[in-house]
This record gives C-alpha cells, structure tokens and sequence, in this order.
C-alpha cells in the first residue's frame, strides 16, 4: 500500500476515500447538500425542494451513463467519437417508433417497451458500426470526421419533412412511451393526472402525507430508476474495463502498433469498444430522452453541442476512469445546468440587485464612477450564456493544470486482479540462478 | 496458455488442403523456391526471399534473402541505415513490404497482418522500446500474453465467467512477477513505464515479447543501454532458450558479443546481404571488413 503509517487517524478515512463507491457517494450526497442548501435558503417547500433535487440527480445520472459510454471509446480506447449526440438521437429515435402509441402523431408501433429498448440500443449500436468499420481502419482524426458528420446527418434525417410520417419531422415526436414506473402506478400511463393502480394508490396515499404530489412521485421513481440503469452500466464498464479486454484497449490508446506486435487484433478491440459504446449511448439518450421527465424526441434535443458537453464531462472527472466519469457526469450537470439559476436567484434576493443595464457597455461605464451594481446586475442577466464562458474557462484551465482530470485517474490499472506490489508472490529471488529458473518456466 | 499450434511441418510440397499428421518431421526446402534452396540440415522457421522496401526515394531494404534456423542464435549487422529495423519491420507485418516473400515455418506470411505473425510464434521487439507509458511496468506485461479469457467483453463482464477470468489473471500476475524478477525490474513493477530508463524500457520491451510465448524471436538491438552484468545475465537466458528450442535473430552493433554468441552472421549492407556465414568467415570478409567493420582503414 502506498499510503503512508504517519498520520494514523487519516488513514481509514482515506482507505474509504480510496474506494470508488465512496467517492460516488460522496460526491452525489454533497450536491444533494448544496442543493438542499439552495432550496432552503430560498424557502422551497417540501415538494419544491424534493422537485430541485430531483431534477439535478436526474441530470447527474444521465450524464454519468453517456459520459461513461464515451469513455469506453476515448478514455479507454482512444477512440474520438464526435457524433455523441447522433447516437443518443438514433436510440432516443428508434423506442419512439417501435413503443410510441399507433395512435399519436407521427405513429409508434406501440410494441411493447422492453423490444423497443432494445431495438434503441442495436440500432445504435448499428449505425455505430456502419458509420466507424470503414474509418476505424484509418487514422484517428477520420474517425473524428466521419463520427461528427454521420451525427448531424443523423439529425438532418430525423428533421427532413420527407420522413416526417416516420419521425415527426422539425416537429419530432408528439406522443412518446410511457416510462415503466407510469405503467405501473398509473391505470392510464399516458396522462400523469390519471387514477393510480392499486400499487400506485399506496405509493401516492404515502408520499401525500409529505405533501408531495402524484407527478413527482412519479418523476422522483423514474430517477432513481435511472441511478439505477447508471449503476448497472458503471458496473458493467468496470468490469470490462478492469480486465484483459480494458487492457488491451488502453495498450491501443497507448501505442497501436505495440499491441498489434504483441499478438492483439487491435481492429476487432477497437470495434467492439465502439459498438459497445454507441449501444450505451443509445440506451443514454432513451433514458433521458425517449420517457421520463425530460421526454423530448425533436431535432432540437440532438444538436452537437450535447456532444461537446459530454467531452467536457469527462475531461473534468478524467478520461479513462469509470469512477472519474460519474464524477465529472454530476458535476459537470450539477453547475452547468442546475446551479447557475439557484445562484442567480440567492443572489438576487440577498442583495436586492436591480440595475438592469442593457449591454456590456452600460454595464462597464459605471464601473469607473465606482458603481459594481450595474455589472453585477448585468452578469446576474445574463447567466445562462456566462456560464458557457465559465465552462470554457475551466476546460482551458483543467486541460493545462490538471490534464488527466479531477482524479487523474487516466492511469488507473486495467486488470481483474489488484496489481499493487504486495501482490508479488513471495518466490526465492535472491540469487539470479532462482530467478533464471523461475523465468525459465514462464516460456514453457 | 494455449498450446503452440504452429505448424510442425517447415516447408511442405504437399496442397494446401491436405491436413498434415502433426508428428511428420520437417522436411528440407520445397522445390518451387529452389533458387535459395540450399542443403540446410536443420529447419529453417523464417525465411526470406527477395524482400524490397523503398521509401519515397530510398530504397531501405533492396532484395535481401536470407534464412533462420531452427534454434540458432542468428546475428543481423551492418551499417546504420543498412535496413536491418525496415527487414524486421517488413517481417513482422509492421510494414508492408514493396516485393519479396517471407516464409515462416513454410508458409508465407508476407502481407499478413501483425497480430496473425505473433499468434504463429513469430515476434519481434522494438529498437526504440515502445513501453505502453500510461500503464505500469506489471500492466505492460501481463498485457502481452495470447489466448487470455478476459479479452472477451463478455467473459470479462458476466457473473457466471468473471470468475475464471480473474482466476487466469491472478496466475497471470505471479508469471508476470516471475519474469519482472528475471529481468530485475521487479522494484518497478508498479511504476508507470513511462517513467522507466532507457535501458528499463529496452529490458521491458524484451520482457514482454517473451511473455508472448514465440517460437522465433527478433531482437532489434535489446542491448542496448543495458547495462554489462545484466547483459550477461540475458545472454545466459538467450542461450537456455535456445536449448528449449527457441529461435533468435538479433540485431546488435556490438561486433565481439555477435562474433562470440552467434553461430550464424548476415551482413546487410545498403540494403542487401552482403555476406553470411559463421563468425570466422565474416571477420575475414574483406567486404564486410570494407563495409562495416572499420571500412576506410
Ligand atoms: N518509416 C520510414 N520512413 C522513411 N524512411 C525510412 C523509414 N524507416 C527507415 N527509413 C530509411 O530506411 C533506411 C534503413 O533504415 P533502417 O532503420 O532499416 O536501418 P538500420 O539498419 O536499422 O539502421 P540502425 O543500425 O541505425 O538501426 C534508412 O535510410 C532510413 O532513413
Ligand atoms: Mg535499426
């Protein structure tokens, strides 16, 4: 172990902090923290603050799985897959079709939700493989290309008025799936006002006591239902990642050609690390998109820069670490998306900002007579597209300070077995003739 | 480990498509290649005719021909810029070369890709060491290996074949251990190879090419910055392996460890094989002694 005997009462702490299961933890329950703190510092009641919470964990969630599917294909395999967006679109897309009602506009097959689920992820794991066997063979910036241009063609298709029968065309899909937590509790899942089932009348008559309503209870169990699909796919990816397979693809991203000379078809890795990718970036964007809270199936939703915010995601909780992507998932959510409002709004209430100045300009001048309240009251304005320049600034700052992200976790170990240096197994290694002998079986 | 499926048959005058007992013993040179034929005692696992590789307008490697025995410690000099590197590159599939054919074990492999090379036996190491630098020295190592269970995603990932992966890589790790050992780099096991010496990361290049377990393998210079009692310790090991019947050709500059180890000397020049034989007959080459040896004397 490389933790140090000195400092004794740090040392469990650490040993937990060390375990990944920790960290996740950790970081989810200190947004819940922050969050709670925002609620209640504006005053949310019980359903608000439940409503607050919830909306960031859902985020967080969805986040972490696609985060986690691109991290297979960069982190590990150094596979630049820019046509994220395309491929959460493709499985987002194909449930619509195969599970959306036959009666709503355009019409779904209405096949049951499991199949069409299903169908999402081949068929993103598909055009995955069709758009990356043929660049896959050749170096990694047409990949890039071909990645990026088979995502907006993806999006371009799904918007053309052609196939507006099929897909909803610029208008996309009016009637989506019902998520299994509304099929459920709800005797009619299509309208969330609908009388409970019998099982749904128990869950509702309780969460009633904390004055909570039908609908977010409804949208709290399809989170945690989504917490769950993320830990399934965390677990999953570890473990394929903490293994030969998870080996070999960091060797490729490391050095092609000397895993190829070390007798690994570095083609057929790379390949199944797209599909698999693409497969989870398919069941990413139904989760998010296809049902639940969020449910949105348009054009709009997939525009590339989703793409991009996943690359920061991952960027920020380290590439190549499983653990580092669920991190840099939720964080990336957490203060891109849900934290800048609540700061405005706290802000705003505390220090009663009203300047409201129209344009930088009226913003700046004052500042000379030593007034700051009309740029604050700008700033405040304007925080939906400051926090894009925030996020900028703290890409160009991670990439040049910390450059594996936030755990520096790039170079985690990628094997089954613990490869610390008390795992070496005590053979006589004194004398050379020993260890001549003990090599010499290694090439029976 | 999976057993060494290279075929036992060197070169057969028999079709494809006729399978061949496993036990018949290896037969000299075939008839259709009988312009190299030479009345070879032993086996000859690599062979290499005509080969050529030019760059833009180089001409690295320009027709060279020239056989591997069975279990010999061949030596490879000449020059820098002689082609030696390109010749093992064009073997080994890491470049593709622009004519010529190479044999190994009797079949040709020329155009093959790299990983189908290693999987018959044949494997090389590197001239500028081509460590995995994200990954630690034990990672680097345990990597190499054929045949692991866990490369697949889902033995890897199912609750049901997870077991046995792990278990394939505990055994893994103590092998790894092993060699680390042999090659003194156990101390380092846990360091990113990235961080290694130069002459850390030739021994972990040459490391891990044997944990391939080959049958025929290409050195490129493994000495290399290597230091002098470590350098004997792997010739020893070179040496044992032989006896267990493994084969070398190595690439070294250093004229007395060739002429003192090697049974077997080819001399490259621009190119092309200019001389081959044992020891004695290329020390008295005065083509050689022109080309390399200290030419302009
Ligand atoms: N990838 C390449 N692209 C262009 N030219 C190359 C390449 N590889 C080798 N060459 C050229 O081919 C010639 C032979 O190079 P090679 O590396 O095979 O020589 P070598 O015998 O291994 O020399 P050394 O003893 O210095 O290692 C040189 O002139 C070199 O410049
Ligand atoms: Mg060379």
């Amino acid at each position: 172990m490389s933790q140090t005997t000195t400092d004794d009462v740090l040392a469990p702490l650490r040993r937990v902090f060390a375990n990944d299961a920790a960290k996740v933890a950790v970081m989810y329950i200190a947004i819940w923290v922050v969050f709670y703190a925002f609620g209640n510092h504006l005053g949310y009641g019980n359903s608000g603050m439940l409503s607050l919470v919830r909306r960031v964990t859902f985020l967080a969630a969805v986040y972490g799985i696609v985060v986690l599917a691109l991290n297979i294909q960069w982190g590990y395999a150094g596979l630049f897959n820019i046509g994220v967006a395309g491929f959460m679109a493709v499985g987002a897309y194909t449930v619509a079709m195969l599970s959306s009602p036959p009666a709503g506009s355009p019409p779904g097959l209405g096949l049951p939700l499991p199949i069409g689920v299903l169908g999402g992820i081949l068929a993103a794991t598909l055009v995955g493989l069709v758009a990356a066997l043929p660049a896959l063979r050749l170096k990694a910036d047409y990949l890039a290309i071909v990645t990026v241009a088979i995502s907006e063609i993806i999006r371009i298709t799904y918007n053309s008025p052609a196939f507006s029968d099929v897909t909803g065309g610029a208008r996309g899909f009016g009637n989506l799936p019902t998520s299994p937590v509304e099929t459920l509790l709800l005797q009619d899942p299509t309208s969330p006002a609908s009388e409970a089932t019998s099982l749904g009348e128990t869950v509702f008559s309780f969460a009633a006591e904390y004055g909570i309503s039908q609908f977010a209870v409804v949208n709290t169990l399809y989170t945690v239902g989504v917490l769950l699909v993320l830990l399934v796919v965390y677990l999953l990816l570890e473990r394929a990642g903490k293994s030969p397979y998870g080996r070999v693809l960091k060797a490729i991203r490391e050095d092609e050609t000397a895993a190829q000379s070390l007798g690994k078809d570095t083609q057929n890795f790379k390949v199944r690390a797209f599909a698999l990718g693409c497969g989870l970036m398919g069941l990413a964007g139904i989760v998010w998109f296809a049902m639940g809270p969020r449910a949105s199936v348009t054009p709009q939703t997939f525009r590339p820069n989703i793409t991009f915010y996943i690359f920061i995601a991952l960027i920020i909780g380290g590439a190549g670490s499983n653990t580092g992507s669920v991190l840099g998932g939720a964080l990336f959510a957490s203060l891109l998306f849900e934290a800048p409002p609540m700061i405005r709004s706290i802000i705003q209430e505390t220090f009663q900002v009203s300047a409201n100045p129209g344009n930088l300009i009226e913003a700046l001048i004052p500042i000379a007579s030593g007034n700051l309240a009309p740029l604050g009251g700008f700033l405040l304005n304007n925080i939906d597209s400051l926090r894009f320049i925030g996020m900028g600034i703290l890409l160009v700052v991670l990439i040049q300070r910390k450059p594996d992200g936030l755990l520096g976790a790039r170079k985690e170990t990628a094997a089954g077995v613990p490869l610390t240096a008390d795992t070496r197994p005590d053979t006589g290694r004194a004398d050379a003739d020993a260890a001549a002998v003990d090599g010499g079986e290694t090439d029976e | 480990m999976s057993e060494d499926d290279a075929p036992s048959v060197a070169d057969a005058d028999i079709p494809d498509d006729v399978d061949v007992p496993e036990d018949v013993e290896p037969e000299t040179m075939d008839s259709d290649v009988e312009e190299s034929a030479k009345t070879v005692p032993r086996s000859v696992p690599l062979r290499v005719e005509g080969l050529r590789k030019e760059f833009g307008g180089i001409t690295a490697v320009d027709g060279a021909t020239f056989a591997v025995e069975e279990g010999s410690l061949t030596g490879l000099i000449g020059p820098n810029g002689a082609g030696k590197s390109t010749t093992f590159n064009c073997i080994t599939g890491v470049h593709e070369a622009d004519a010529g054919d190479v044999y190994f074990r009797g079949e040709e492999i020329s155009g093959e890709q790299p990983h189908d090379i290693v999987e018959r036996g044949l494997v090389r190491t590197f001239q500028i060491a081509r460590q995995l630098g994200e990954m630690t020295v034990l990672e680097n190592v345990m990597l190499a290996p054929g045949g692991q269970q866990g490369e697949s995603i889902t033995r890897s990932v199912l609750p049901g074949t997870r077991g046995r992966v792990v278990a394939q890589e505990r055994e893994l790790r103590e092998k790894a251990w092993e060699t680390l050992e042999f090659f003194e780099l156990d101390h380092l096991a846990t360091e990113y190879a990235g961080n290694l010496s130069g002459g850390q990361r030739k021994l972990l290049e040459l490391a891990r090419a044997l944990m391939t377990d080959p049958s025929v393998l290409l050195l490129d210079e493994p000495f290399a910055g290597v230091n002098p009692t470590l350098e004997e310790k792997l010739l020893d090991r070179i040496h044992d392996l032989r006896e267990q019947g493994l084969t070398f050709l190595l690439v070294e500059h250093d004229m007395d460890l060739i002429m003192q180890n090697c049974e077997h000397v080819i001399v490259m020049h621009q190119g092309r094989v200019l001389d081959e034989g044992p020891p004695e007959r290329i020390k008295n080459n005065e083509e050689v002694i022109e080309a390399y040896l200290g030419g302009e004397v």
